[in-house]
């Protein structure tokens, strides 16, 4: 049995950033992913990101995630298992890695939980044909693999996600028919994202939703129809798009089955994706010994996912007795609320307030 | 409308275009960047600190009388909301972040796009160059395009007549 001082469950942003953190105040760290390489969503995210330069804005997301990824595994302090999946929690403090022939058990002493977010999927007809995707997937499958899931694309969200995929899309040379989205305006997206399609000549089509994909086995065609303010369909606007994917990006939802395994106090809150884990701004859950950070506690992005890796990292080593920067971990505190100032986090916040209003039973 | 779909309007680019007697002066950036996004790279590429912003979460004001024209800040802009026009004599420039391959070749003739992806002229590939020190942070290559003097205020993309 392996009794690390702190046990981080995810490789993303704030998992690394969790596990650097307690590493370098000094503390012994296993950090576990179910893929083979670490770095999460941003090994896919070949644009530029937006944030301030002295944390590496400008970078593009592949380059943040190697060089998190480099300085976690020259880390002596940090043991990581990759292609491990953590498949149960105990109430007795004991969790259970699944590894190719055994299981690996561990006790740590505390525990940061950084398993990002699944996508949220929407209702149409034959929405299971071969051809459509998760936005997700059409990344992993172009960026990572380098291989292209089809040839003609209709995008389903214009969050950022969606226009982020749009151009990706582009750049690998595909033809991108459309981005819909059922709102009267963006769904999200920064709008310098989405000028960016614009003037590649990608239109953005609001107040149109998808109501089915046809074709041999495969999509070949997706069905659209224009809505009202209230979201009623209205005959006559119907768009057929030749397309051989729809990709849906539609929004995300914390991972957070290991958190009710565990009976982690979770609270329902659309502004931060779905049921969320209760936890205070050091990413402390009701569960004294276990945090979360990055979007299981919230579907943010990847600038506040790493300083609130960095906060729950620096908090379990002082927890433990470990001797930690207060300044730095007061400083970080900051950054992330002045981060979150700009009135694009402006919803964000207020499901964080709602969030701190309610009850941390135990 | 710039918070229906964010591309934004004349109004909206009233507030950061330079005037027109420094279109012709020299190259200058402008910014099309509207919203408070905590974002701040621009400020740090630009070497005669003409960029700066109120608050870390501002949006970035560019002091065209100080700028020279370098392009750093086009490259570091994370959005590829920033460009550099330019008049001179007959001809306008527009310098863009080219983010696809192949890259065009300089003599090049193109669609001039605008803000919508509509053709608005034919445009020539003046140069395609990088900045050294940003083209290793960025690895973004920039384009210039002459295009007819007018224009200027309108081309902000191009598409390739021929695949290469």
């Amino acid at each position: 049995m392996k009794e690390p001082d702190v046990l981080v469950v995810g490789g993303g942003p704030a998992g690394m950033n969790a596990a650097l953190a307690a590493a370098e105040s000094g503390a012994s760290v296993v950090l576990v992913d179910r893929f083979a390489k670490l770095g999460g969503q941003l090994v896919k995210q070949t644009h530029k990101f937006f944030g301030w330069a002295d944390r590496g804005a400008g970078a593009r997301g592949i380059e943040l995630a190697q060089k998190w990824s480099h300085a976690v595994l020259a880390q002596p302090q940090v043991e990581t298992y990759l292609g491990k999946e953590m498949i149960g929690a105990y109430r007795d403090g004991i969790w259970l890695v699944a590894d190719q022939e055994k299981y690996i058990k561990i006790k740590p002493k505390r525990t940061v939980i950084a398993t990002g977010a699944s996508e949220k999927m929407i209702l149409f007809e034959n929405n299971d044909l071969p051809g459509v995707y998760g936005a997700g997937a059409v990344q992993t499958l172009m960026n990572s693999y380098g291989i292209l899931p089809g040839e003609h694309y209709l995008i389903v969200g214009s969050g950022n996600v969606g226009v982020i995929v749009a151009y990706q899309l582009l750049q690998a040379g595909a033809v991108v028919r459309a981005v819909i989205d059922v709102l009267p305006r963006l769904g999200g997206a920064y709008w310098v994202h989405a000028a960016k399609i614009q003037r590649a000549g990608i239109p953005i089509l609001l107040q149109r939703t998808i109501t089915g994909v046809y074709g041999n086995q495969k999509v070949e065609r997706a069905e659209t129809v224009g809505v009202d303010d209230k979201f009623r369909l209205i005959p006559g606007t119907e768009r057929t798009f030749r397309v051989d994917v729809v990709c849906l990006a539609v929004g995300l939802t914390p991972l957070s089955d290991l958190l009710f395994e565990l009976g982690i106090q979770e609270y329902y809150i659309p502004e931060l994706g779905g049921f969320v884990p209760w936890h205070d701004q050091t990413g402390r859950t009701n569960r004294k010994d276990l945090f979360v950070v990055g979007d299981v506690s919230g579907i943010e992005e990847a600038t506040t996912a790493s300083l609130q890796g960095r906060i729950a990292g620096l908090t379990a080593a002082s927890d433990l007795g470990y001797a930690v920067d207060e300044q730095m971990r007061r400083r970080l505190i900051e950054a992330l609320a002045e981060f979150r100032c700009s009135t694009l986090s402006q919803n964000v916040c207020s499901g964080l307030d709602r969030l701190a209003g309610k009850e941390a039973s135990q | 409308m710039i918070d229906i779909d964010g591309v934004p309007t004349e109004r909206d680019l009233k507030n950061s275009a330079p005037s027109e007697d420094r279109i012709r002066r020299k190259p200058v950036a402008l910014h099309e960047c509207y919203q408070d996004i905590p974002c701040d790279p621009c400020v740090y590429s630009c070497p005669v600190n003409a960029i700066t912003m109120k608050t870390l979460i501002s949006i970035p004001e560019i002091n065209h009388e100080k700028c020279t024209g370098c392009s750093a800040c086009v490259a570091a802009c994370p959005g590829i909301a920033i460009f550099m026009v330019e008049k001179k004599d007959e001809d306008g420039f527009v310098t863009l972040a080219y983010e696809f391959v192949p890259l065009p070749a300089v003599g090049e003739l193109v669609d001039g796009l605008d803000r919508r992806g509509c053709i608005v002229c034919e445009a020539s590939v003046s140069r395609v160059f990088s900045l050294p020190g940003i083209e290793k942070k960025t690895k973004t290559t920039l384009v210039r395009l002459r295009v007819p003097p007018e224009k200027v205020m309108e081309v902000r993309f191009f598409r390739r007549r021929v695949q290469a």
